[in-house]
């Protein structure tokens, strides 16, 4: 059988079945709107550990288990573990396949990292290299504003559009049997900086990728809005999201309603999270436990889930640099057929 | 070639248009209201001090002073100082209160890396610049007081 690439996009010709997943989130997150959604929440920032980072650890290791057990699996079953997070040398995933006995590769395009494991993860088993592969991501606000902002309780002023980093990480078992959706199409995406140099605004320079990568996956299937029910975009915030779809209208693509962001939506409005949540745990969590749940029950079939990251180092930036954006998409839709 | 093609001016001017004003006018109120608040509440220690204690007017000004360091940092402590940054802007930064929270609030972020490369090391990290361009300035201030022959 022969495997498709057109343009950017690989068309699965078995497509993966999503057979498991599980998100975690933090106290924030289970206070908001889809707060009864999620798998398991937990009230403690440092989920029970003595530091942030070994919270961040315990959180996505929580998922990435839940994620076998809610599909069956045992480790041996497991052929790669696919997956990352925002720290430095992508630590909370190394601690997380640490413990396992599996192969791992881990990933950063940021907070696109969820998607991007889900669509290598998948074209690894169309392309025959695997069988069964667990992709996860993680994100936490305590370790993301240390890492690349202020002390927590500092007290500095931010603007409203700034965005609150999701305390949050999902995991998701892909298989041959036993799922409801699967992933059909993966359109990687290019990394696109239109010279925004302000880390409190992320949503924006994400923006231009995230654009990018919708457009070139109507090109490359000849699809359109149409197509899909809907077109869910990671973590750009309020104000990434307006961005967005000013850049989606100028090319004359109108998603309205059809355009949702899962950091815009997670929190609800309150005036303390800024302009919505972000961060790699912000897709992965709302996917697995708000939208899937939507398939399965009918209400929508197919969705377009773009995974949008601010590759922001906070060294580069002191240094006048700008922040360069990159956004993944994944096809995700009901299974077809017998 | 990318789908998106916009040079960093037009995009800028885009972000201008969907941006979110900061209020400022309402920000300028706050930070003047709140800050003058907090050099109220040191000038009635001070007021305090000098009625009560047997004190020297600039003994007391250290003790209220000291006393609004410690206010800011246990405000820190307890998780309520970074709201009213958020609140107030600059009018809970610049005085000693913001000081005090830009000491404390690194002090408590970097105690879980040790005594040494955590609190020891990043103590500094929020306020070291005030410092250090304190320091450079009032020895230029110094150095001119000594040439000139103030």
């Amino acid at each position: 059988m022969a495997k498709k690439l057109k343009g950017q996009t690989l068309i699965f010709s078995n497509p993966p079945q999503i057979i498991g997943h599980t998100s975690v989130v933090g106290p924030e997150e289970k206070k908001g709107p889809y707060g009864k959604d999620f798998d398991f929440a937990y009230q403690d920032v440092k989920c029970g550990k003595d530091s942030w980072e070994k919270g961040e650890k315990q959180m996505a290791s929580d998922a990435l288990k839940g994620a076998m057990d809610k599909a069956g699996l045992d480790p041996s079953d497991v052929n790669l573990i696919l997956g990352g997070d925002l720290l430095d040398e992508i630590i909370t995933a190394d601690y997380v396949a640490r413990d396992q006995d599996i192969p791992f590769l881990g990933l950063y395009s940021a907070c696109a990292i969820m998607v991007e494991a889900l669509g290598l993860g998948a074209a690894l088993m169309d392309g025959g290299f695997a069988d069964c592969v667990l992709a996860f991501a993680s994100s936490d606000y305590q370790t993301a504003e240390r890492q690349y902002r202020n002390p927590i309780e500092y007290g500095a002023q931010y603007p409203p559009y700034k965005q609150y980093t999701v305390t949050g990480a999902a995991a998701y078992a892909l298989g041959w049997l036993g799922g409801q959706t699967w992933i059909t199409h993966f359109t990687a995406g290019k990394v696109l900086d239109l010279g925004v140099k302000d880390p409190n605004n992320m949503g924006s320079a994400m923006a231009p990728a995230a654009a990018d990568t919708i457009l070139q996956h109507f090109a490359d299937l000849e699809r359109g809005l149409p197509d899909y029910d809907l077109i869910l975009s990671g973590d750009l915030g309020k104000m990434g999201k307006k961005m967005l779809l000013s850049l989606l209208q100028e090319k004359n693509l109108n998603p309205g309603k059809k355009l949702q962001d899962c950091g815009a939506l997670i929190f609800g409005g309150k005036e303390k999270y800024g302009a919505g949540g972000s961060g790699a745990g912000a897709s992965g969590v709302m996917l697995g436990n708000v939208f899937i749940p939507k398939i399965i029950k009918g209400e929508i079939n197919r969705i377009l889930l773009v995974g949008t990251g601010a590759l922001l180092s906070p060294l580069t930036i002191q240094q006048g640099e700008s922040i360069p954006g990159i956004a993944h998409a994944v096809v995700v839709e009901k299974i077809t057929g017998g | 070639m990318k789908n998106i093609n916009k040079t960093t001016d037009e995009y800028s001017n885009l972000i201008k248009k969907n941006q979110p004003p900061v209020k400022k006018v309402r920000n300028i109120i706050r930070a003047f209201v709140v800050g003058g608040l907090i050099s109220v509440l040191g000038q009635g220690l001070w007021n305090l001090y000098l009625l009560y204690f047997d004190l020297s007017q600039d003994d007391a000004g250290a003790l209220a002073t000291i006393t609004l360091i410690f206010l800011g940092g246990l405000l820190t402590g307890l998780g309520v100082y970074d709201n009213l940054g958020q609140f107030a802007g600059a009018g809970s930064i610049v005085p000693v209160t913001g000081f005090a929270n830009a000491m404390v609030s690194p002090a408590m972020e970097y105690k879980q890396e040790g005594y040494i490369l955590g609190i020891g090391a990043k103590l500094f990290s929020v306020a070291g610049p005030v410092l250090t361009y304190g320091m450079v300035s009032a020895f230029i201030i110094g150095a001119l007081k000594q040439i000139l022959g103030g």
